[in-house]
């Protein structure tokens, strides 16, 4: 243990599992003078490392956490402590046996081994469970434990032995330093360490030392049970091993785990329980650490019940004795992804909170090649820190949201289950209108926008079977008809979408054109009144974003993007405007509100509104031009993500609503619908095969392999145009391609629709995987109402890539008949977009 | 054998004690609380004497209602019956051995043995089961670490600086518990879920004098710390052995 | 008016701590210009008294009986209750231990009167409540209390409490002890010498005392070793008892053992005030440790950083090289 330097390169905060394998990870990528501290001793500093159960289900839905825990996995192996022992999820409800044929389906598309097994062959693996209780389970062969402190001393001591790190138990910071928006030092209660970055690994304390820097980390601390019983006989006889499978028992949010001879029982069964960071004992204060609180035994009382059914022989014994109880503290996110990346409002001061054993490692190479490179290898869109909007970013929403998630870890989670929390925080000025309107909302990034209108009721009839009603519960949650014959009313006639959410952000000053041309794909120096679609890439050509950018003037752009993908990518235009203030940066989406007009309609309805032309000549297809409205100058932008004729109206808030309701009274004309964004982020742009980012777009697939590289390449240097360059060299491995789905019928009869996600398998049911090991299902899948289909968008490798090809898609455990419709951007629906002249 | 076994609920401790901004008590904002050590394994006694010799017992505190979660642990070790002589906050000895005194000569004494612990974790008064003995008019026989029954006596050991002390005494009796006496069983779930639904017997005693009286507490000075560090791991063996001849020890 | 004592013996041998009292209690008496008195109960400890003289004890009840050759509590108390009938007394004082703390108690309960125990400072008051301060938690925390009742019943905690002699000359009032039946009802019938395998924990100069950080029942063959070389004693804490690696007479602390050796020698002990309270009589903390900022540091005279498994062999073969 040496003295603490007065200057480093890094200075990592907390020694848990994050902390070690960011500096092992930066070690290996040949980072120097780094120093790890924690305020606790070592090798457990009484952080949520020191208290978990160390236990890594493999199977999941989302891609960054199943790339995470399959990379940590990778990671624990290699170290040496990763001990496999099989898990089994069991269900005592026919609900979650529904979700264990979803969770194969995920499984499959992540390259997890699991098995149905039938209450019978869980005895098998499990002989102390009494099988009467559930119904089945999925099996995972691959789950092991691990010994997440070893874990984190190997790696650590690999930085030491390699001379390029001193790790500094029990200092405490009690400050951080900035300097214009930059680290600039540590303040320890052992001194203060002048350093370039900073980053703050410290689970459930980390919001309070971002805020000693003034930024946010927005998690909550909440408690986690659990209670270890025994000795028990059986579990003695396998002499410290791990004998038997770790059991999840889904439907009481529980699981077992065998420790020695001893069974643990945890649960996320109970109320939530926050606790304040600021809440959080000392090791001294501590009865056991600071991250193992007082058991609140009347919080367990089901679960002794719960747990003592499911295995009664062992956890029924009385001599058998409840040997430990804990609170253990753990850190929950308003969206349940992890907190990573550099803070927004801090430069070098990183972020790697939130992470759980099973992603540790992963998340540490992760973030040491984000901060060596400028992006990792895997895709964390989701985990990016600079995700949140102001409003998100605060305790309350924290505390809100996650007081509300936390029966939802071990829950069954519809794909599009909405938050009740902390709702309505964002309104656009139409609310009112649409409330009356019988708008259903949905949340995006704090906004209420209408996914359909219950108004809209009437146009079921209007179009029958069209509609595509779903028979099935589930497939039918969160969802409704209405949204089909939305669509199919604003193909015919007119819709109006409410587009107030979008992020809107302006970038001006004398050197915006060349800061545009860096940043975006497309070319940039286009005529003022052009609006242009561009993929904005990595520095190794990935998908950083997508999204619309208009010239406004020789030296102003306005960038549009989606509401959520806002504060990521502000943060990235901002991180890298010239440091001359040549180019500064407004955000506009406090300022504007829009409104979507299409449909074949749209330019008699929008004409009627205005003299300005609003003919194809006079008024083309990717132009704006500013016109008024009953003397209200608005702009109006001919473009569409749904594949109609129409425009995109930006109005400032104030007049927002007057505008709002001249469109709709003026509409009324030509048979106007209110159109939710249940077609407009669905429906309507799968039809045209419109990509979304997250979905379709993220690093792991190029512009080439998105069907989205140009022609020509703009001579002008842009970020990640090397690696464009590179992919349009080499050609695709997989390209993304549009299926219809060609029979929805099930083996019972019932017709079953596709919610997104679902893999593709080979007519011999064998899922199909690229030559780079990539896996391929849909990234999105919704209803096609003008095709009378399903739309899949998926990435298919070229050998399966071609137009008429057969395949399957596999869905809640059954395989349903697709085929390939479109193998580049070229629609499905109106292929040569004569609706939008 | 009828018992009575008489807990009280105590914060557990931790390496640092901090208090109550009125400084009446140790902040227990993030402890637990269990009954004394000496008191658990009292319980535990009183449930092996049950075990072996058959008959009811009985668990009483006084204290406020969060003390039941003391005398559900009673249960999930396997007392029979509960009961809650419910104050609005701790008592001194004196009112406390006179409510349960009160308490128990309500039910008619019905007990053989009344267990106690030798005394409390928190206030150590050392007197309450003496007090008890006394208004009842029991023999007691406190510090006992090993307690056998014979011909409807008792012999109970106790520890000294110079051995063992053995005392027989008739019952109905007092006995105040040593922790070593036995080393308590850890409850298991099916008892903890029987616990649970165990009724409880409250009684709201009346306060006598109080004779002692808490004005507040104090965390005693603790010398600055002034370790000196000898070394770090087997290196610092040679400094030990120089601090051993300097005491004179070698 | 007089401040009465209560002498504490174990069969003829007076309980050291004894003197400490006695010196706080003489502190009180001269404070209030009041002489000190000592009640002083057995069969055969007529010889006892005249030491008594040396810390200022002016006059000795004695209370010989030979029904007092078997310690019993509540015969002792009868006694006291005697004593107090024969002056007019302003305060009781004990020892603050086991033994007269029990003693006490009988005295209160029968007397009906409240009892402060291991007071370490008092103050009377004019009116009628003292002002005591007493150990709660094993003496980790302080309790300042009011102590009403007439007299006041009081015991010392005396470990701390450095004997000052003051002689004087004693007179020794023989009184006959008025025992009942019902006093000598409980009483020791018959003893038992420990298992003498080495030196008492309470008189070893030495106390090797091991906490989690020992690991196992295995683990302590080192303490062992240690402790035998230094003619020592091994000591665990809480921990350790409740794994059942030690038998509880070995446990140091609160509900164990209190021990006040020239060296404590801490392994693996985190330092919970449980513990501490077992051993802060000690001249001389050492603690061996793997983390440095563990509690016991801030207690420790001084400290080895490391693993103990590695420190005391490293100890062991420095001394035998010596």
């Amino acid at each position: 243990m040496s003295d603490l330097p007065k200057k480093a390169k890094v200075v990592v905060i907390g020694a848990g599992i994050v902390g070690n394998s960011i500096v092992y990870h930066l070690a290996k990528l040949g980072w120097e003078d780094m120093v790890l501290i924690d305020k606790g001793p070592l090798p457990n500093p009484g952080g949520s490392t020191g208290h978990a159960s160390n236990f890594l289900f493999l199977a999941t839905h989302a891609k960054e956490f199943a790339e995470l825990t399959l990379d940590s996995v990778k990671l624990y192996k290699e170290l040496g402590v990763y001990t496999e022992c099989g898990g089994i999820e069991v269900a005592r409800t026919e609900a979650r046996m529904e979700e264990f044929r979803r969770l194969m389906g995920s499984a499959k598309k992540w390259g997890v081994e699991a098995y149905y097994v039938t209450p019978e062959e869980v005895k098998e693996l499990v002989p102390f469970i009494d099988e009467e209780t559930i119904l089945g389970g999925l099996y995972q062969p691959g789950v092991g434990v691990v010994d997440s402190l070893q874990a984190g001393t190997l790696m650590r001591e690999y930085g030491e032995e390699k001379g390029v790190l001193t790790s500094h138990p029990n200092v405490e910071v009690m400050d951080i330093e900035t300097e214009d928006g930059a680290i600039k030092a540590v303040i320890t209660d052992k001194g203060r360490i002048e350093t370039e970055y900073v980053v703050i690994a410290a689970g459930v304390w980390s919001p309070r030392l971002a805020k000693m820097a003034g930024a946010t980390i927005p998690l909550t601390p909440q408690v986690h049970q659990m209670i270890s019983v025994g000795p028990i006989d059986i579990l003695a006889e396998t002499d410290g091993e791990l004998g038997y499978p770790i059991v999840r028992d889904m439907d009481t949010f529980m699981y077992e785990r065998q420790s020695g001879s001893d069974m643990e029982v945890g649960s996320y069964a109970h109320r939530a329980i926050l606790v304040h960071p600021d809440d959080i004992p000392s090791n001294e204060e501590a009865e056991m650490s600071p991250t193992e609180l007082p058991f609140t035994e009347d919080d367990f009382e089901q679960q002794f019940e719960d747990s003592l059914e499911l295995m009664p022989d062992i956890l029924g014994d009385e001599t058998a004795g409840i040997r430990h109880a804990i609170n253990g503290l753990l850190s929950l996110t308003p969206d349940g992804y992890p907190l990573i990346g550099e803070t927004p409002e801090v430069k070098k001061l990183w972020s790697v909170a939130a992470i759980w054993i099973k992603e540790g490692p992963g998340t540490g190479r992760l973030v040491a090649e984000w901060m060596t490179h400028g992006e990792p290898e895997i895709d964390c869109h989701h985990s990016d820190i600079s995700r949140f909007s102001n409003y998100a970013r605060g305790e309350y929403h924290s505390n809100e949201r996650t007081a509300e998630a936390f029966i939802k870890t071990y829950g069954i989670v519809h794909p599009r289950e909405q938050w009740i929390s902390n709702r309505n925080v964002r309104v656009s000025p139409y609310y009112a209108m649409q409330q009356e309107l019988g708008a259903v909302f949905f949340e995006t990034a704090g906004w209420e926008r209408p996914q359909w209108y219950a108004s809209n009721e009437k146009l079921l009839a209007e179009f029958g079977d069209k509609v595509m009603d779903r028979p099935n519960e589930w497939d039918s949650r969160w969802w409704s008809p209405i949204i089909n014959a939305e669509h199919l009313a604003m193909r015919e006639r007119v819709g109006m979408v409410d587009l107030t959410a979008l992020s809107i952000f302006d970038i001006k000053g004398k050197g915006a054109a060349d800061y545009m041309q860096k940043m975006a794909m497309a070319q940039m120096k286009v005529k003022v009144g052009r609006g242009v679609y561009t993929p904005i890439l990595s520095y190794k050509g990935g998908f950083k974003s997508d999204l619309t950018i208009l010239r406004m003037g020789k030296d102003h752009y306005r960038v549009i993007t989606g509401g959520s993908d806002g504060p990521r990518d502000m943060k990235w235009f901002s991180d890298h405007l010239p440091s001359d203030d040549s180019v500064y940066m407004v955000d506009m989406t406090s300022g504007l509100s829009t409104i979507g007009v299409w449909g074949p309609k749209a330019r008699e309805l929008m004409q009627s509104l205005t003299k300005t032309d609003m003919s194809n000549e006079a008024f083309r297809y990717g132009w704006w031009q500013n016109l008024r409205i009953d003397g209200v100058e608005v702009l109006a932008f001919r473009i569409s993500y749904v594949g109609e004729l129409g425009w995109e109206i930006y109005v400032p808030m104030e007049y927002a609503l007057g505008i709002g309701k001249k469109i709709w009274e003026a509409g009324q004309a030509f048979g106007i619908v209110p159109v939710g964004i249940g077609v407009y982020g669905s429906t309507g742009r799968l039809e045209k095969g419109y990509r979304l980012m997250s979905a379709e777009l993220d690093a792991d697939y190029s512009p080439v392999e998105a069907g989205l590289s140009r022609p020509k390449v703009k001579r002008a240097d842009f970020i990640g145009k090397e690696g464009y360059m590179q992919a349009r060299k080499e050609g695709p491995t997989a390209v993304l391609c549009t299926l219809t789905v060609e029979d929805h019928t099930s083996k019972s009869g019932e017709k079953r629709y596709l919610q997104g996600g679902e893999p593709i398998l080979t007519l011999d049911g064998e899922i199909i995987v690229d030559a780079k090991g990539r896996r391929s299902y849909a990234t999105s899948a919704g209803d096609g109402p003008s095709l009378g289909k399903q739309i899949i968008l998926a990435y298919l490798p070229l050998a399966y890539a071609k137009i008429d090809e057969k395949l399957y898609v596999e869905y809640m455990g059954e395989s349903y008949p697709v085929t390939v419709r479109s193998i580049d951007s070229t629609p499905i629906f109106d292929p040569t977009n004569e609706r939008m002249k | 054998m009828e018992i009575l076994v008489c807990i009280k609920r105590v914060p557990v401790t931790a390496a640092k004690v901090t208090l109550t901004a009125d400084e009446q008590a140790i902040d227990a904002k993030y402890l637990s609380f269990a009954p004394g050590p000496h008191e658990e394994c009292a319980v535990e006694e009183a449930v092996q004497i049950i075990e072996k010799h058959g008959g009811k017992s009985t668990a009483l505190t006084l204290g406020t209602e969060d003390a039941i979660e003391q005398l559900r642990y009673a249960a999930s070790i396997g007392i029979d019956d509960l009961i809650l002589l419910e104050t609005d906050s701790d008592w001194p000895p004196m009112p406390t051995a006179k409510a349960i005194a009160d308490a128990v000569q309500e039910q008619g004494q019905p007990f053989d043995l009344l267990l106690f612990g030798n005394e409390s974790a928190n206030t150590g008064g050392y007197q309450v089961g003496i007090r008890v003995a006394h208004a009842l008019g029991l023999p007691v026989v406190t510090g006992v670490k090993k307690l056998e029954f014979a011909d409807g006596k008792a012999t109970a050991h106790r520890q000294t600086a110079s051995g063992w002390e053995l005392y027989e005494v008739p019952l109905p009796a007092v006995f105040t518990i040593k922790e070593g006496i036995n080393v308590p069983r850890y409850p298991s779930i099916p008892r903890k879920l029987k616990a649970k639904r165990k009724p409880i017997q409250r009684i709201v005693p009346g306060k006598g004098d109080v004779g002692l009286e808490k004005v507040r507490l104090t965390v005693p000075d603790v010398e600055a710390s002034d370790v000196n560090i000898l070394g770090h791991g087997a290196d610092a063996a040679p400094k030990v052995v120089e601090l051993l001849k300097e005491l004179g020890l070698v | 008016m007089t401040i009465l004592t209560v002498i504490e013996h174990d069969q003829g041998v007076i309980e050291p701590l004894t003197f400490g009292m006695l010196t706080a209690a003489r502190e009180l008496a001269s404070d209030a210009d009041v002489p000190l008195h000592a009640v002083l109960i057995g069969a055969d400890v007529e010889e006892l008294a005249d030491g008594l003289g040396e810390y200022g004890v002016e006059a000795v009840y004695l209370m010989e009986d030979d029904a007092l050759e078997a310690f019993a509590p509540n015969a002792w108390a009868a006694c006291v209750l005697t004593a107090m009938d024969e002056d007019e007394v302003t305060a009781v004082v004990g020892l603050g231990s086991e033994m007269s703390n029990e003693i006490m108690a009988h005295v209160a309960a029968r007397a009906d009167l409240p009892l402060a125990t291991n007071c370490i400072a008092i103050q009377p008051e004019e009116d009628e409540a003292w002002a005591v301060t007493r150990l709660r938690w094993g003496g980790t925390l302080h309790e300042e209390a009011k102590l009403y009742g007439e007299p006041k019943l009081l015991t010392i905690f005396a470990l701390g409490i450095e004997p000052e002699e003051e002689s004087v000359d004693v007179e020794v009032i023989d009184v006959e002890p008025a025992l009942e039946e019902a006093d000598l009802m409980v009483r020791v019938v018959s003893r038992i010498k420990p298992e003498q395998t080495g030196i008492s924990l309470t008189d070893a100069p030495v106390v090797v005392s091991g906490g989690r950080g020992v690991g196992s029942s295995e683990g302590f063959a080192i303490l062992d070793e240690l402790a035998a070389l230094l003619n020592g004693a091994v000591g665990c804490s809480r921990v350790v008892t409740n794994n059942g690696w030690r038998p509880h007479s070995e446990q140091i602390g609160q509900t164990g053992v209190r021990v006040a050796p020239e060296l404590y020698i801490a392994c693996g002990i985190s330092g919970a005030t449980q513990h501490m309270s077992g051993c802060s009589g000690a001249k001389h903390l050492l603690s061996i440790n793997k983390d440095e900022q563990a509690a016991i540091f801030t207690k420790s005279d001084t400290a080895v950083v490391g693993d103990l498994h590695v420190v005391l062999p490293a100890i062991i073969a420095e001394m035998k090289k010596n």
